[in-house]
């Protein structure tokens, strides 16, 4: 069994590093993991994406054209990427951004206003792990514990973020669940 | 110990260090500028030196200068950059002296792209440097495998006295990955005493020792490379490495296909294999010693009847194939260059096209 999760946004919303935390809660689950990320000559403030493939097996082509699921934390990105997704994903769109939804009956769209969830528990930096708590409580590919562990692991150098960053979380998880 | 999930070019400097290297000298250049990154906060921890050189010429010679002193010592850099050092290189392979490199591969000719390619496979295996100079080259799919070549390449390049590249595309710098650092493959450093200029006060008494790659009087110059060519026809009989993938079975091709273009042509067999098509693959690990056996072998098996090479060039590793094949099954050559790495479905496209 192989999935693979595309987060997508501007550059500056911390789409990299939630996509190396899920990376990192799936190494710790045992899985084989690969994030690539997109290096491409960007401009500032244009897209930035990676792609996570968890397997069971040893993970052979890491380029995806087609993922399993997208986080799309930005309008352009969910224009770009949501006609790649596989039938039976997860789109995830912030909907603090973007006005319209996937225009996929095929998929899962969970729409989550992760800015204005972020804004109300003290900083809007947080938005990103919002995101990534309701991805990871919706698709279950990790567990939410395994999940924590891993984001405390990430801001071990910056303790005083802990505490935001647990509250993100747990409002990811209500949001996914509604 | 524990994996750790690490970007490649981390892992490379990373890797070095715990085979016993502790002096790096790089200038930055794309897609390999966190090698320099990591190690300008690491070792420093570890009371190594990184020296970012004013230029790829300049570190090509630093380079010389610390291995002809007998120090453990590496660069990373990606194709343009290792042109620039590729005259130093052969200075290095003329005066047997060892040293790693590390080309993480951008996309040429020129400046070319920043994206990964594997398009500095001739120049690697067969024209690093003017003279008859070769490099062992080692090409890794994987940045486990990456970690594990680098840990090997410093006594590989001992036991030569010659430098040894690792080749590796940009995905291969870029991609994170979980890693672990085999402890069986630190090593503790040779004693050069027999031939670095590494002073005279720990052996006194004994003839100095000359690091040189001028030899004037014809004799010796030729004398000199009889014995590099006796160190190269030794890697070719001791170095070579390779892996196979789906060649229990009757299969209709051979794939040869390595680095990140291996792991996409595997998806592609297993998807083919779904569909009921056997596709074997050959996977070179060194391409200088290159595979011939293997792949000369697995091409002669008698279900097999077209071997392609599929490669992120335009057509580089396909002269080492064919020379390996001989001509006994029809060969030809499928690739993109330029950063847009071929699908799973183009390679099957082309298998289905050629082959099936």
């Amino acid at each position: 069994m192989q999935s693979e999760i595309m987060f997508a946004g501007f550059g500056g919303q911390g789409i990299l590093l939630i996509g190396k935390v899920l990376a990192h809660a799936a190494m710790e689950e045992g899985y084989e993991v690969a994030w690539v990320p997109s290096y491409g000559p960007e401009m500032r403030g244009g897209t930035a994406y990676c792609t996570v493939v968890i397997s069971d097996r040893p993970i052979g082509s890491p380029i995806i054209k087609n993922p399993l699921h997208l986080v799309a934390m930005n309008g352009p990105s969910l224009q770009k990427f949501a006609p790649t997704v596989k039938k039976g994903g997860i789109i995830f769109i912030n909907s603090s951004l973007i006005a319209f939804g996937s225009n996929r009956d095929d998929v899962d769209e969970l729409q989550v206003p992760v800015v204005d969830i972020a804004k109300d528990l003290g900083s809007v930096k947080a938005a990103n792990i919002v995101a990534l708590s309701a991805f990871v409580s919706r698709s279950g590919i990790v567990p939410m514990e395994t999940l924590k562990t891993c984001i405390k692991e990430e801001f071990s150098k910056k303790p005083k973020l802990i505490p935001l960053n647990m509250a993100a979380v747990a409002a990811g998880e209500k949001a996914a669940r509604k | 110990m524990a994996k750790v999930l690490m970007k490649g070019n981390e892992a490379i400097g990373e890797a070095a260090i715990r085979a016993g290297c502790l002096n790096y000298f790089a200038y930055p250049i794309t897609p390999q500028s966190e090698v320099a990154e990591y190690l300008v906060r690491r070792m420093p921890e570890v009371g190594g030196v990184f020296l970012q050189g004013e230029s790829e010429v300049a570190v090509g010679y630093m380079i010389f200068g610390a291995a002809g002193a007998g120090e453990r010592v590496f660069t990373t850099s990606s194709s343009p950059g290792i042109s620039l050092m590729s005259e130093a290189i052969s200075y290095i392979a003329a005066a047997q002296c060892p040293a790693v490199f590390v080309n993480i591969m951008r996309g040429g000719p020129g400046l070319g792209g920043i994206l990964p390619s594997q398009a500095d496979y001739l120049q690697a295996t067969k024209g690093i440097g003017h003279g008859d100079c070769r490099l062992l080259v080692m090409a890794p799919a994987s940045v486990q495998e990456a970690v594990e070549m680098v840990m090997k390449a410093f006594p590989l390049a001992e036991k030569y006295r010659n430098p040894v590249m690792i080749l590796g595309d940009g995905l291969i710098g870029q991609m994170m990955e979980p890693v672990e650092f085999p402890d069986d493959l630190k090593t503790e450093p040779t004693n050069k005493d027999a031939w670095a200029t590494n002073g005279m006060d720990h052996r006194k008494g004994i003839t100095r020792n000359l690091v040189k790659s001028l030899f004037l009087d014809p004799v010796q110059l030729n004398d000199n490379n009889l014995a590099l060519k006796a160190k190269y026809d030794r890697m070719r009989a001791e170095e070579v490495m390779s892996e196979s993938y789906h060649i229990d079975c009757d299969y209709q091709g051979l794939i040869v296909s390595y680095g990140t273009m291996s792991r996409v042509c595997r998806t592609a067999i297993d998807m083919l294999a779904a569909e009921g098509i056997d596709v074997g693959m050959v996977r070179p690990q060194t391409v200088f010693p290159f595979p011939e056996k293997a792949v000369a072998e697995a091409a002669m098996k008698p279900s097999c009847t077209h071997v392609l090479s599929i490669e992120m060039s335009m057509g580089q590793m396909i002269e080492d194939v064919e020379r390996s094949v001989k001509g006994r099954v029809p060969v030809s050559w499928y690739g993109k260059c330029g950063g847009d790495i071929p699908t799973p479905e183009e390679v099957i496209d082309v298998v289905k096209q050629r082959i099936a």
